[in-house]
């Protein structure tokens, strides 16, 4: 079967086709939609077309039995700020359970948040009920993880890639075929197999169609939740490249969620690290990947098997993470990470390290933070949370307000070996 | 890799073969490798390449189904292949052992951890249930779950991930097994789990000198846990040597295809990764020629239509005996050099 569905491991040179042929029937929407957004020069440069703000979610836990009270919450997410530059890419790693697959459907608004602020475009879309949610789900799009369960195995790629154009009325029904082959001559895939089941293709293959069903509304952000994870290792760098095409020529802004660090590395110019539903760090990749200050960071990095590390031969010294993720229930008090953490003392039981930002773009919510064996001896964020070193308050001190709340980054930063506020 | 005369698992030639209505499926086709106590062989290859289906061969799995298995598996001596059902029983677990890749649908859910740990043991070993019992908080113990008597009452859905596979580990290691083979043991963890597991199953190694079968799809697990790899594809295997060698001078384009297609955690982030064109082969028709040939880049190194029509041997490559690659490139290490390294990791050239 595989001879007969040739995947070209590269996108057709002439991602317009059909531009012509669409104008031509005067659909001005339908023009759009293939014309390629102008490329903003310089990804970052951008104003951030997603915002979030201390975005919550909880999730009920229930008793069993008749009454099912709500006996506690799982903390998925807790208060996780980021900006999305508008043509970038952020990555959301972390280990299974850490909330960042829950941040990515809060985002497309799978969820109702439970607390906190999504803003899109200048708009708040936290509250926005189902009515106004349909017109957001041409801007918003997610991949799944799994190609094999999020495609319908009753219908057919062109019913599934064509179904949001039919939904949305973007295109009148005669002209949904031609889009629908367009779409998948996009991603690489063979025109003539629109009226195919998924059941006929591969696992890259459908997850190709996956991607053309994101692409069909021409989303301005993308939430990839583990787009790669299922699938084999030469198929990955397939998936990885045409996402990387699609992302240049139609300027979408990705929110890339992954537990693959090097994927995410080499995917995202931008990177944030979770824990148990908090951002511990957040960095651009050169700062994060070679200059870590958060010690779980530095302890994921050094987890990673290295290919690399053939040539010298027998396995690499790596931090050891004792035991397990806590649970979201009853998350640790102070710092959610202390009870694996190396450094650990008394103020992080009391107190919580909030993410502050200490570098041009770099923030990291740590007591203790600096690059790997140099870890400060004393709590760099005391005397900015007016506590003493072992966390007590100190009468009379006041804290310095809103410490590590914003999403964005600021003009001034903490520098954590100086003791003071820098600027540029 | 030693003469096969000694070695303490030595498998030749062996055959999968799956009879089905559309014809013969040649899971696995000619595979032979050897191993030694104490040693770790790393098998790689992607989905349906022949791994799990070889793996199950050497445990007698495919017995009573309709698979046509041929070929010998020498384990100290004796053939697997030849014993009878009721021989392999005793020591498959005992002198042989598995650990699978998802340890939830592994262990059975109505049954406590700790009954079916102690089960394996009791099947192998003529001891009460006190005995078992305390031989397997024992265990739990050495795979490091914390408060291993109180653990071992609980069921398998009551642990972690992690916690799982520990547990399944510490199945598989009860009778302390000669051969270990542990199939995908980490990829459905985390990293930082898989970090612990990994350590776990080499200081595990280590103390009961067993031999083990680690197989993955991760390179850089093979780099760190085995002493050889073998490349397998299509069901045979494309290349075999001992890991340092094979993973940094490899002759087989394949393998260059998995080094290409993988980001690396330090390497440059401005290039594109160099995916494997095209999808792994239908084991039912194979291509003809080299089984790598429709997705090969490097079919234009070969004189004439060799790739197309002839399938290249399993023989030993320009720089050692010992380092077997299936390829009709003949200078395929100045390939490397020169045109695959420079793309994948120009930082490395410049080191030379």
């Amino acid at each position: 079967m595989s001879d007969k569905l040739p995947v070209s491991d590269e996108i057709p040179d002439d991602l317009e086709i059909g531009v012509g042929e669409n104008q031509a029937d005067g659909s001005a929407r339908s023009a759009e939609i293939v014309q390629p957004r102008a490329a903003v020069s310089g990804q970052n440069t951008g104003k951030p077309i997603l915002e979030v703000r201390d975005l919550r979610m909880y999730f009920p836990v229930k008793s069993s039995g008749i009454v099912r009270r709500t006996i506690g919450h799982v903390q998925a997410v807790d208060g996780v700020s980021f900006q999305l530059p508008a043509g970038g890419s952020l990555g959301l790693v972390g280990e299974s359970g850490c909330g960042k697959s829950t941040t990515g459907r809060l985002i497309t608004r799978l969820y109702q948040p439970t607390g906190g602020s999504i803003v899109f475009d200048g708009k708040d879309i936290t509250k926005t009920g189902s009515h106004g949610l349909k017109p957001l789900r041409r801007e918003i799009q997610m991949i799944f993880q799994d190609p094999y369960t999020s495609l319908n195995p009753r219908h057919t790629v062109g019913a599934i890639v064509g179904a949001p154009l039919a939904i949305h009325k973007v295109v009148p029904r005669n002209k949904i075929l031609p889009r629908v082959q367009e779409l998948l001559e996009l991603v690489g895939l063979n025109p003539e197999h629109y009226n195919r089941y998924p059941h006929e293709f591969s696992g890259g293959q459908r997850q190709r169609i996956g991607i053309a069903r994101a692409m069909t509304l021409q989303p301005k952000v993308l939430v990839a939740d583990e787009p790669v994870s299922a699938l084999d290792v030469s198929i990955q760098a397939q998936v990885i490249n045409l996402l990387q095409e699609l992302q240049r020529e139609f300027d979408i802004a990705f929110l890339f969620v992954a537990h693959d660090l090097a994927v995410v590395r080499h995917f995202c110019p931008e990177v944030a690290v979770m824990y148990l539903g908090k951002i511990v760090e957040v960095a651009d990749r050169e700062t994060l990947y070679n200059r870590p200050k958060h010690p779980y960071t530095q302890a994921l990095l050094s987890a990673v098997p290295d290919v690399k590390q053939a040539a010298i031969g027998g396995r690499r010294e790596r931090i050891r993470l004792q035991g397990d993720v806590p649970s979201p229930i009853n998350p640790p008090s102070g710092c959610r990470f202390r009870t694996r953490c190396p450094l650990a003392q008394e103020i992080c039981a009391r107190v919580e390290p909030p993410l502050l930002q200490i570098g041009p773009r770099q923030k990291v919510a740590c007591h203790f933070a600096g690059e790997l064996g140099h870890h400060p001896e004393k709590p760099v964020t005391a005397s900015l949370l007016g506590v003493d070193d072992s966390g007590t308050p100190v009468p009379g001190a006041t804290a310095r307000p809103n410490v590590g709340d914003d999403p964005g980054y600021a003009d001034t930063w903490f520098d954590i070996e100086r003791q003071t506020m820098v600027s540029v | 890799m030693t003469s096969p005369a000694t070695s303490f698992l030595s498998v030749r030639d062996l055959k999968v073969h799956f009879p089905t209505v559309d014809g013969i499926v040649k899971a696995t086709d000619g595979l032979s490798f050897d191993l030694e106590k104490g040693e770790t062989l790393g098998i790689v290859g992607e989905s349906g390449s022949g791994k799990s289906v070889s793996s199950s061969a050497i445990l007698g799995l495919h017995r009573r189904t309709n698979a046509r298995v041929s070929g010998e598996i020498l384990l100290d001596g004796v053939d697997l292949l030849k014993i009878s059902d009721e021989d392999m029983r005793r020591k498959r677990g005992k002198d042989v052992a598995m650990i699978f890749q998802d340890p939830l649908s592994a262990m059975h859910p109505y049954y406590t951890v700790g009954n079916q740990i102690a089960e394996a043991y009791r099947v192998h070993h003529d001891v009460g249930k006190k005995a078992a019992r305390a031989r397997a908080i024992e265990m739990l113990d050495r795979v490091g779950i914390p408060q291993p008597d109180r653990r071992i009452d609980d069921y398998p859905h009551q642990f972690s991930g992690g916690m799982r596979q520990r547990a399944m580990i510490a199945m598989g290691l009860i009778n302390n097994p000669s051969l270990l083979i542990a199939d995908e043991p980490t990829t459905a963890l985390d990293v930082t789990v898989q970090a612990q597991i990994l350590d776990l199953l080499q200081d595990l190694q280590r103390e009961f000198q067993s031999a083990v079968i680690i197989i993955t799809h991760d390179l850089g697990v093979v780099a760190e846990m085995a002493d050889d790899v073998l490349v397998m594809y299509a069901g045979r295997c494309v290349e075999y040597g001992v890991t340092k060698e094979l993973l940094t001078h490899p002759e087989m384009p394949y393998t260059w295809g998995l080094l290409s297609s993988v980001p690396d955690v330090t390497g440059d982030t401005s290039g594109k990764l160099l995916p494997i064109p095209g999808n792994p082969p239908s084991l039912l028709n194979p291509p003809s020629g080299c089984p790598f040939h429709p997705r090969c880049q490097y079919k234009d190194k070969v004189p004439g239509d060799l790739c197309f029509t002839t399938l290249p041997d399993l023989l030993p490559g320009q720089r050692s005996q010992v380092h077997l690659k299936r390829c009709h490139i003949t200078d395929p290490d100045v390939v490397f050099e020169k045109e695959v390294l420079p793309e994948i990791a120009p930082d490395l050239v410049e080191e030379r």
